[in-house]
Formats: C-alpha cells, sequence, structure tokens
C-alpha cells in the first residue's frame, strides 16, 4: 500500500468533495450527472445497481432486501435505522431545494444586475473610467481591478462609493477597451448586461447655479 | 473552525529557516510521512503562508493547500495532502449516521465512533481494521484524522478532546474539536 502514495483523489466538478459524499452535498442529481459524464467507471461504481462495494456493510442490509436491485447508495443507507433514515432523506431533501433556491436566485440577480462602465471627465480631454457592478458575477473587485491596471498599463484603483459599495476607477478614457476586456475574460457576463454611461463633469456655471439655491 | 466562508487574507514568503522549521515539526508530528516529506515540502521549494482568518495560518506550496495551523498549536493538515497519503496520519472511523452532522459542521461527538459502524484504535480489531486504525489507544489532544463508514477518503481533520480510552468507556461527550471538515470554508477556499 505505502508504493502507491500520493493517492490521486478525483473530487465532484459540481460540489468539489470527493464523490463518494457528493450524496451529503446538497446537489446530488447535477453530481451524479457530471459523474456518469466525466468518470463513468467510479459512476457505476457508486451510483449503479449491483454488487455493493461495501462487503462488510451486507451484514445488515442483506436482512433487508437480498435480492432486490438496490443501488449502492441504498446499499449504504440500510445500515441505518428507518428513523435515522428517513430523518437523513428529509434533511437530504431540504438541502437540496435550499440549494436550489439559492442557485436560482444567483441566476437572477446575475440576469438583471448590471455592469456600469462610466466615463467621467476630470478635466478637459482628460478621463478617468468607473467601473461598478462587477461583484454581481461573482468577481473579485481587488483581483479585477489588479487586471485592468496590467492590461492597460494605468493606475487603477478601488474606491469606495458614498452610497455604499465599491467601484473601479481606470486612469484614462477606457469605456470601450474595458467592455471589450471583460467580455472576453470573464465569459458568464453577458453583453446585454454592460452599460456605458458618460459623466461630465459639471461647468462652473452650472455649479455656481446648483448652488445659489441652497444658500 | 472554518463554518463560514473565508477569504484568504495576505499570502507571503516563508523565510527558509522557518520552511526548515515546519519540515521538522511535520516529521515529529507525523513520523509516517517521512518517505515523502521531499513530494511534500520539497527542500528548495518555496512555501507560502497564508493569513485566514482568526489568527489562522495556512501554508501552501504553489497555491495547493498543505497544513494550518490556529496560533501556535499543532499543525494540521489540509484534506487535500491527508486524501493523497492517507497512511500517514492517525485515522478513527464514524458511522453513517453521523456523517451527515460532520459535513455541516458539529462537533463529533463520541458515540458516532463507539457504535458497531465506527473504529476506534483498539486490540479487538480484525486483523485488517488494526492495520488501518492502529491498536494503542490515543491522548486527549492527539491530530486525527476522520474517516466514515463505507467511504474511502477521510471527511474531517481534528484534535481529540477525549482519548480514546475514554470514550471507549463513556460513550458520550464532545470527542473531537472540529476542526476542518469536507465542504468548509478552508475546503471551498480559492487560493
Amino acid at each position: 500500500m505505502a508504493d502507491t502514495l500520493p493517492v490521486k483523489v478525483t473530487y465532484c466538478g459540481v460540489c468539489t468533495l470527493p464523490p463518494e459524499y457528493c450524496e451529503f452535498g446538497g446537489t446530488t442529481k447535477k453530481c451524479e450527472e457530471w459523474l456518469e459524464k466525466e468518470h463513468p467507471d467510479m459512476h457505476a461504481k457508486l451510483y449503479s445497481q449491483g454488487t455493493p462495494r461495501y462487503p462488510m456493510l451486507l451484514r445488515s442490509s442483506q436482512a433487508l432486501s437480498p435480492d432486490t436491485p438496490t443501488e449502492a447508495l441504498a446499499q449504504n443507507m440500510s445500515t441505518l435505522s428507518v428513523e435515522a433514515q428517513k430523518r437523513a432523506e428529509k434533511d437530504a431533501a431540504k438541502k437540496a431545494t435550499k440549494a436550489a433556491t439559492a442557485e436560482k436566485r444567483e441566476a437572477e440577480t446575475r440576469a438583471s444586475s448590471k455592469i456600469t462602465i462610466k466615463r467621467i471627465e476630470r478635466n478637459k480631454r482628460k478621463y478617468v473610467t468607473a467601473v461598478s457592478g462587477l461583484e454581481a458575477f461573482g468577481l473579485d473587485i481587488k483581483k479585477v481591478s489588479k487586471d485592468f491596471g496590467k492590461k492597460f498599463a494605468t493606475g487603477a484603483s478601488v474606491t469606495k462609493l458614498p452610497g455604499g459599495g465599491e467601484e473601479i476607477t481606470v486612469q484614462g478614457d477606457l469605456s470601450e477597451d474595458i467592455e471589450e476586456f471583460i467580455l472576453e475574460k470573464y465569459k458568464d457576463v453577458p453583453e446585454d448586461n454592460i452599460e456605458l454611461v458618460e459623466d461630465k463633469k459639471k461647468t462652473k456655471g452650472e455649479k455656481a447655479a446648483a448652488n445659489v439655491p441652497a444658500q | 473552525m472554518f463554518k463560514k466562508d473565508i477569504s484568504a487574507g495576505a499570502k507571503s514568503k516563508v523565510k527558509s529557516s522557518a520552511q526548515r522549521a515546519i519540515r521538522s515539526k511535520v516529521l515529529e508530528e507525523y513520523p509516517k510521512l517521512e518517505p515523502y516529506i521531499e513530494d511534500i515540502l520539497p527542500k528548495k521549494e518555496q512555501l507560502d503562508l497564508v493569513k485566514l482568518p482568526d489568527r489562522v495560518s495556512l501554508y501552501t506550496l504553489n497555491s495547493t493547500p498543505l497544513f494550518f495551523q490556529h496560533m501556535d498549536d499543532a499543525l494540521l493538515p489540509h484534506l487535500t495532502l491527508v486524501h493523497k497519503y492517507p497512511t500517514a496520519f492517525h485515522r478513527l472511523r464514524i458511522d453513517r449516521g453521523a456523517i451527515r452532522f460532520v459535513l455541516s459542521g458539529a462537533a463529533l461527538m463520541a458515540p458516532g465512533m463507539t457504535s458497531p459502524g465506527g473504529r476506534l484504535p483498539s486490540k479487538d480489531l480484525s486483523a485488517e481494521d488494526q492495520e488501518r486504525y492502529g491498536r494503542e489507544d490515543l491522548e486527549a489532544g492527539a491530530v486525527v484524522v476522520i474517516e466514515a463508514e463505507g467511504k474511502e477518503t477521510a471527511c474531517m481533520v481534528g484534535v481529540l478532546k477525549m482519548g480514546t480510552a475514554e470514550m471507549r468507556e463513556k460513550k458520550k461527550g464532545q470527542a473531537c474539536e472540529a476542526g476542518h471538515y469536507l465542504g468548509d470554508g478552508l475546503w471551498s477556499m480559492a487560493l
């Protein structure tokens, strides 16, 4: 046994656990589909009917169902008392629905949220570009800002917004380039969800006009 | 310890002297890793230290997590490492009923291991199980890897709160400090 180390363990692509623990992850259905596609042999072992993998478990399960075609999963389950099984089942179902709703909600926010790329005039002919709304797509703002800085060779910083939340401020007029870059690099952002906005700094005259009523 | 999702803090390089210290500490704690130590902690490679919340530090090698440590407590192996070298650690087994509790982050209770599906190191086990789970009783404070009935890979790493002999006697109470389990914050953390 010692010379077979290190053991190569496959991890589920859906819930990241080793496949034998998928049944506890809440996304069992998806995990099973994934495993079937990626590792058919392992899928056969874990989910299939027929010979159980763990002969020692047979002791108690034999009494229950000696020759009905039980799945390997069911074989495992049968070592528990009926009551505990029911509880576990209920728990699993609860977990599954929870995971499903969470996923749905995430998809919804994803569909409804927008990335705003704003071009702000800083000083005649000089602009900064502010990007906000990235976090709804599961992106880490700090990392993205670093990427922007690297890609465009300009300063890119994360700034806190007064209304809460954060945005990335990139120096220079880069709105279109940034849009392209986002679409290319982060594939799960749909093009329709990116919005380009222009924000002109108020000229002196407008500012004065805005200030008058306040005084 | 990592029930909530955590995000990695600052990452820094480990001094080579500290690296040597870690290496010797690992060998002292887990002597059975000796043959593989070159694969796990190569002398020439640069280890990284990632700071995690609650004063936990994680040692990584090329962004594969290896060991984590709370303040100056024992170095605990990350589960990916345990999966690679399962034979190198003290192992216990829990019964099937306990798995779902462990995977949702509960502290491990003694009945999960004293029941027929569980395994504690003992002389009464079958030869195969003795090979796997050992014969000698473990003291409180030992680092253990928890396996599960009917599963091949480990599901948790923790520190014993109660000696295994006491566990067998009492069959009650918390047996193991919940450390790091499958699917917890440390497990799902992206480096």
